[in-house]
């Protein structure tokens, strides 16, 4: 037999926990004074210059970013190991239409989405009985209100934009789930998927032990911050440059709130940025406080996470065009609505 | 002889979770064939819904994480 040295020794793993909590506290505290000293002591940057500004922003904001994308990812990770999909679809399978949707829109945000799970989501909770707008509900606040963009939105632009977005992202979960209900629009769903309905039997559970649970969220977080880090690092750098060099006027003039086809236009733009929300984030931190529009942010920002030609795709393979169509249309007035609503209200 | 399936469609998680099992049978010192389940609907008959998901003879032993090789290790020689 071979040995398996894998039973693990348990007392230095929680203290490595509790000197890890301890360690990223002292950062989060040392970050800002870090960054003004060596920018302006250590490199002798002028405060209040171009440059000076451009790059202490540059070395305050990477720390910070970086420590609650750590701390947060992993803490929301360990959150929603707890949360399993073939869970929430028991709880999602027995409610009614409205009380489905704004459940569903709730357990996105704690639930893991990355677009090549989004297909065995979809047939797994039309296959328990799942109705299909509830299922859209979930589509469309999984990816929206994830994680990374609310800690990328809490940092740069503090608490209350965060708690905006999430709102107006789960209510366009919630509308987009009812509306897509009404229409009824089952027979463009894929045959073989109603085929399956009825044969998941019982769903197989993970038994965890909590040190298992922390190693995982651990792992899983690491990961993602190295691979969204270089597109952090450019999305910093750019967004110090703007902070720096670019005029207020010009940022007005395009997105301000004078210009009323900037929502549609910044909706556009984000489209292609899909994959990169991670590495935008910070260059619309930068364009927010150069004059653009509240609401113009806002649509810009939930059109890069919710509008995903990939995962459009992906999705073909369980729904047809005319369903993927209306599911795209209905997102993206959901959005303009928010970003012209939220224009006209702080304006 | 044990048989290991890998179910997922292919992303960098189920390749990451091929090769841990990959590195688990060297470790565990046995006999095992590994086959990629790629085909959503192969994937959902086996109950899960997230994926990567590991199957050992038939049962699945994890789904929606990536166990490292030492855990899969373990229960190959379970």
């Amino acid at each position: 037999m071979t040995t398996l040295a894998l039973r693990r020794t348990h007392v230095p793993f929680w203290l490595g926990v509790g000197a890890a909590v301890v360690a990223w506290t002292i950062a989060w505290f040392a970050a800002a004074p870090f960054a003004a000293w060596l920018a302006f002591d250590v490199l002798g940057l002028q405060a209040g210059s171009h440059l000076g500004e451009a790059i202490a922003f540059f070395l305050y904001d990477v720390p910070k970013v970086l420590l609650l994308l750590l701390g947060i990812v992993t803490v929301v990770t360990l959150i929603r190991g707890f949360f399993p999909p073939e869970k929430v679809r028991g709880a999602l399978a027995g409610r009614g239409e409205f009380a489905g949707s704004v459940g569903a829109a709730g357990l996105g945000i704690v639930t893991p989405f990355c677009s090549c799970s989004a297909v065995p989501l979809f047939i797994g909770f039309v296959e328990a009985g799942v109705p299909l707008g509830v299922t859209f509900a979930f589509l469309i606040s999984s990816p929206m209100v994830n994680e990374v963009a609310l800690v990328l939105l809490w940092g740069l632009f503090g608490p209350g934009i965060a708690a905006v977005y999430m709102v107006a992202g789960l209510t366009v979960a919630i509308v987009g789930g009812l509306v897509i209900g009404r229409l009824h629009m089952e027979r463009y769903v894929e045959d073989y998927v109603w085929a399956l309905q009825g044969t998941g039997g019982a769903s197989f559970e993970m038994k965890l032990t909590p040190e298992d649970r922390v190693r995982d969220a651990w792992t899983y977080t690491k990961d993602l911050v190295r691979r969204i880090l270089p597109y952090i690092l450019v999305g910093i750098g750019i967004g110090a440059f703007i902070h720096g060099f670019v005029p207020t006027d010009l940022v007005v003039a395009i997105g301000g709130p004078g210009n009323p086809l900037a929502v549609p236009l910044v909706v556009l733009i984000a489209i292609p940025l899909y994959s990169n929300a991670a590495g935008t984030i910070p260059i619309v931190q930068a364009l927010l406080g150069k004059g653009m529009a509240v609401g113009t942010t806002l649509a810009f920002m939930m059109a890069m996470t919710a509008i995903s030609v990939p995962e459009f795709i992906i999705l073909k393979k369980v729904i047809k065009t005319p369903l993927i169509a209306v599911f795209a249309t209905i997102v993206t007035i959901g959005i303009l609505i928010i970003g012209y609503l939220f224009n006209f209200l702080i304006y | 002889m044990k048989k290991i399936e890998v179910l997922g469609p292919g992303c960098n998680n189920c390749v990451r979770l091929e090769k841990n099992a990959r590195e688990a049978v060297v470790m565990a010192g046995i006999d095992a064939e590994i086959t990629k389940v790629t085909d959503y609907a192969e994937i959902m008959s086996y109950g899960i819904m997230s994926t990567p998901g590991l199957v050992i003879d038939g049962k699945v032993v994890s789904a929606g994480r990536i166990p490292s090789a030492g855990d899969i290790a373990v229960w190959l020689s379970e």
